[in-house]
């Protein structure tokens, strides 16, 4: 796929990761919809397969799941230089890709949090503020053992999938009772997936 | 009559500073997150709970819990957000940025060599296969990482009954009922910190009694 962007292009690029910044509630993924109507359907920048191994890769890959908007600017500069048959060619425009869409991604996220984490730990002693921590303590547990219970039925709760629940089971287990490092559990679940045995 | 007091609180004052530890300096911040992120495999957040409470000791697990429901709230990725906070409260908007960095540079340049490198690793036949177990190990990790934090709510203002319902509530909720995540803080989230308040208030009224 190759493509030729303006600089206009690269400015809509960036002032659209601009608007989607403080949408995103939840995580960047939440707003994934929004960037594949976008980049894939509208703009025509990114093929459905960039998009979709994007999210892929940087769900495997190490480090914030956030990664695959970076994912996502290097393969429209990667277009934009010549597709992948560029070669090096095509990395300057990737990186200037990566550079936008992280910036895009993070600025108004991030500005805003800093201004509400001085905010609220310059008022800590308030009994809103207090009262917010406290009253929230129960809800983040609740939302973090859901998320867990999502990831763990995202493909299909049917009772054939009996292993892959043992293995989530055995690793809820083994982190929440004992210190084992977790790489050693994701190295196992990765061989028996990759043997097919679950 | 008055009571003796002081020799407990310097006792509890002794303990929090036993179990309270601090990033050393920039370079610590920087590699420590480093660090962290790079075992982030399907997400940081088990790791940040293992490596900044239970090894660190930068946050106690209530301390753990109060940030990550801001970091929850405000838009943005949790993690990042939560990485900006740590940084920020001990060296300011440096040791925020340096938060960040350490957070988002080491594993950028794993993932864009991966996606450089290895665009056809994909297609190879064990790689599905290899995905799906370890989003499973993920599944189990932070639905751990939930289990463990419930014991920091015996702290809890509200009680350890009414978080219990809360807690249940949530999921139910989120996992079964699939409601959509802004309208669940709103309408339990806001429930929870209503109750809260009340409670803080008693709280404060019986303090000046005494």
């Amino acid at each position: 796929m190759s493509l030729i962007l303006s600089a206009a292009d690269w400015f809509a690029l960036l002032t659209h990761f601009l608007s989607l910044s403080l949408l995103a509630v939840g995580g960047a993924i939440t707003t994934a919809p929004d960037m594949h109507r976008y980049l894939v359907n509208q703009q025509y920048w990114l093929s459905d397969g960039q998009f979709t191994s994007s999210i892929a890769l940087a769900q495997a890959a190490p480090g914030p799941n956030v990664l695959f908007i970076a994912l996502l600017g290097w393969n429209v500069g990667i277009n934009a230089g010549g597709g992948a048959a560029a070669g090096l060619a095509a990395w300057p425009l990737a990186l200037l890709g990566v550079l936008i869409t992280m910036t895009g991604i993070l600025l108004p996220s991030t500005t805003l949090t800093l201004a509400a984490a001085r905010w609220s730990h310059q008022n800590r002693e308030r009994r809103a503020v207090r009262a917010f921590k406290q009253g929230m303590g129960p809800i983040v547990i609740g939302l973090l053992i859901a998320t867990g219970w999502i990831l763990a039925t995202s493909y299909g709760s049917s009772i054939k999938n009996w292993p892959l629940w043992l293995v989530t089971i055995a690793s809820a287990l083994l982190v929440w009772r004992t210190r084992l490092h977790l790489l050693w559990l994701l190295g196992a679940g990765a061989l028996l997936g990759w043997f097919g045995w679950i | 009559m008055i009571k003796p007091v002081a020799p407990v609180l310097a006792t509890q004052s002794h303990t929090a500073d036993a179990v309270h530890a601090r990033p050393e300096s920039l370079r610590d911040l920087f590699w420590s997150f480093t660090h962290l992120a790079l075992q982030g495999f399907g997400g940081v957040l088990a790791v940040v709970q293992r490596e900044l409470v239970e090894k660190k000791r930068w946050l106690t697990p209530e301390e753990f819990i109060e940030d990550w429901a801001v970091a929850q709230i405000l838009p943005g990725p949790n993690v990042v957000n939560l990485s900006l906070m740590i940084g920020d409260r001990h060296f300011g908007l440096r040791g925020a940025m340096v938060a960040l960095a350490g957070m988002m540079a080491f594993p950028m340049l794993v993932v864009l060599a991966l996606a450089a490198v290895f665009a056809g690793i994909s297609d190879l036949p064990g790689v599905p296969g290899a995905l799906r177990g370890m989003g499973a190990v993920t599944a189990g990790l932070i639905a751990a990482t939930g289990l463990k934090l419930i014991a920091a709510l015996k702290k809890n203002v509200m009680g350890e009954l009414v978080c219990w319902a809360f807690v249940a509530l949530t999921f139910v909720a989120i996992a079964l009922m699939r409601v959509p995540l802004a309208w669940l803080l709103l309408s339990v989230g806001g429930a929870a910190c209503v109750w809260a308040y009340r409670q803080l208030g008693r709280v404060q009224a019986l303090e000046r009694q005494a």
